[in-house]
């Protein structure tokens, strides 16, 4: 059905219409160093066009960045024997993005329509996948919502409405903050482009993530050589309280 | 400043960490210990994820423990056979400890288990220390000085009776293996020494001189928190060496300050105050599971961990 409907707007609105996004981001690589406090990165393009612009509705735009897509636990916890606050249900969402940030030009859901959210996947609810979500105790809403609301508390999944700036439909630009709890990975950076809420262009470029440095170093060999990096630990803990024990036994008497 | 601790991933103040490493190295120097059960409610507290916690903490009781044990090696007083016979116990109550934390954790169990453990253990010895050194305050009052004779329990009459020449002690090895595995268990989940809990056990249970104590204990905990550091950093890779070095140095600094501070004070006013503050963090954390969290849900990795 959804495909069906996709390829009826295809056909109604053909996608280059004459309109092409060229967009660029201020960097294409963040790394995560030892004194990472976040970042923030500009998002900045201009539209191509063959053609005088459609006089059809004005045009809006939509810029989304996304983190690696991971599996995520979400529990809740229950009053158990009528004193003690555990966690008791459960739920499995299969697929969420790490970080998700959305800027537009107007309010959401003026710039595109439900049926491009649902193709586009450009709101946050969308942008998690809860299909296939294992759920102990229903109510899969409940849980959905709660990781929403932890994470743009956290500052991880962001909604700027109105944060693009458009200068007389062809060059557009927005900032996105990054903050300091990401996680490192491979980041999508998404724009389109919209006319009377239809889809007119899309435009995807690569945002890599990574931790840097000594960083990079300590969390390779955690995971790699977890033997040597528990070594490692426990020679400078040792190295350590040895040093402490000699300083300040020369200093006293 | 901030820094990005590694393996808890998440940005941190760098003074804060030593600000706290400070703190506690002070109480710990002041009252002889580890403060291990002080230093990881608080990296809670500040949002340092409950099993990066725990396994940087074990790290961290390595390096004070060995700084200590090396003052006590110089004055011998480290019972070694039975530092042994603890630790035999102490390693494999770690195995069973990491087990059940692991078990926990693939249930998303794992922070009660440890907040429960902190509430029931801080709560009796909290308690236990209090009624104590009052008692010991009320003796010194009437007499002089109070002396305890030793008595000769059954505990002692087990098999497998063995000396231990340092304690001055012939008695089974089965009590200290017993209490060997017991700390193990606490120190694989709690992320502590067990000093806590270990001295009052030899001192009362296996009856050993209290000059031996100390410095048998430290012993012990070496071994048995570099075993459990090697087990939490190869299974759940979850030791932060960052934040460990963090700690470690001030927490140095502040148990040499805090044992300065400590040689003016009275005994009993130290073990009331120690006591008092025991009771403290035990409440604190008896309020975050009694009363509604603000946030009913919580996030963790997902399935198949």
């Amino acid at each position: 059905m959804l495909r069906f409907i996709a390829l009826m707007l295809l056909i109604a609105f053909p996608l280059n219409a004459g309109e092409e996004i060229v967009a660029d981001l201020s960097q294409n690589r963040v790394g995560i160093s030892a004194t990472f406090d976040g970042s923030r990165i500009l998002v900045f393009g201009a539209i191509s066009r063959d053609a005088p612009a459609p006089d059809s509705g004005p045009m809006q735009v939509v810029i989304s960045v996304s983190g690696p897509h991971q599996p995520v636990t979400i529990r809740r916890k229950d009053k158990r024997a009528g004193i003690i606050w555990v966690n008791s249900a459960s739920a499995l969402i299969d697929d969420a993005p790490s970080f998700y940030s959305v800027a537009t030009t107007v309010p959401l859901a003026q710039a595109i329509s439900v049926a491009g959210d649902v193709e586009y996947k450009v709101s946050i609810p969308r942008a998690i996948s809860s299909i296939g979500t294992q759920i102990a105790t229903g109510h899969a809403a409940e849980f959905t919502e709660a990781l929403i609301r932890i994470r743009s508390g956290n500052g991880l999944y962001q909604v700027h409405e109105g944060a693009v700036e458009l200068m007389s439909e062809t060059l557009f630009r927005t900032e996105i903050d990054l903050p300091s709890n990401l996680t490192a990975g491979e980041y999508t950076a998404r724009i389109l482009i919209t006319r009377d809420q239809q889809v007119v262009d899309v435009f995807e470029t690569k945002l890599d993530i990574h931790k840097v440095g000594i960083e990079r170093w300590l969390y390779t060999l955690a995971h790699e050589n977890a033997m040597y990096y528990g070594l490692m630990s426990l020679f400078i803990a040792i190295a350590a309280g040895w040093m402490a024990s000699a300083v300040f036994s020369y200093f006293k008497p | 400043m901030q820094i990005y601790l590694p393996i808890a991933e998440i940005s941190v103040n760098a003074f804060l960490l030593l600000g706290l490493g400070g703190m506690v190295g002070i109480l710990s120097g002041m009252f002889g210990v580890g403060g291990g059960f002080l230093m990881t409610p608080l990296l809670f507290f500040i949002g340092i994820p409950p099993a990066v916690a725990v396994a940087t903490e074990a790290n961290q009781i390595v390096a004070s423990s060995f700084s200590g044990v090396l003052a006590h090696f110089k004055r011998k007083t480290v019972d070694l056979k039975m530092g042994g016979v603890l630790l035999i116990g102490g390693l494999i109550g770690a195995y069973m400890g990491i087990q059940l934390f692991n078990y926990l954790r693939s249930l998303g169990q794992v922070d009660l288990l440890v907040k429960l453990s902190y509430v029931v253990f801080l709560g009796i010895i909290g308690s236990l220390m209090f009624v104590e050194s009052l008692n010991a305050i009320r003796r010194q009052k009437k007499t002089g000085t109070a002396t305890i004779r030793k008595k000769h329990t059954w505990l002692h009459n087990l098999p497998f009776k063995v000396k231990f020449r340092t304690s001055g002690l012939y008695i089974s090895v089965i009590p200290p293996f017993f209490v060997g595995v017991f700390v193990g268990v606490l120190a694989a989940i709690m992320g502590v020494g067990g000093g806590f809990v270990m001295v009052p056990a030899m001192i009362y249970l296996i009856g050993m001189p209290t000059k031996v104590v100390i410095g048998t204990s430290l012993f012990q905990i070496i071994f048995v928190t570099a075993f459990t550091t090697m087990m939490h950093a190869t299974t759940n890779y979850t030791v932060d060496i960052v934040l460990a070095v963090l700690l470690l140095v001030g927490g140095v600094i502040g148990a040499q300050i805090g044992t300065r501070i400590g040689v003016k004070m009275k005994a009993e006013q130290l073990r009331i105050l120690l006591a008092l503050l025991v009771l403290a963090v035990c409440g604190k954390l008896a309020l975050d599971l009694l009363l509604q969290p603000s946030e009913l849900y919580s996030l963790g990795a997902g399935g198949g961990h």
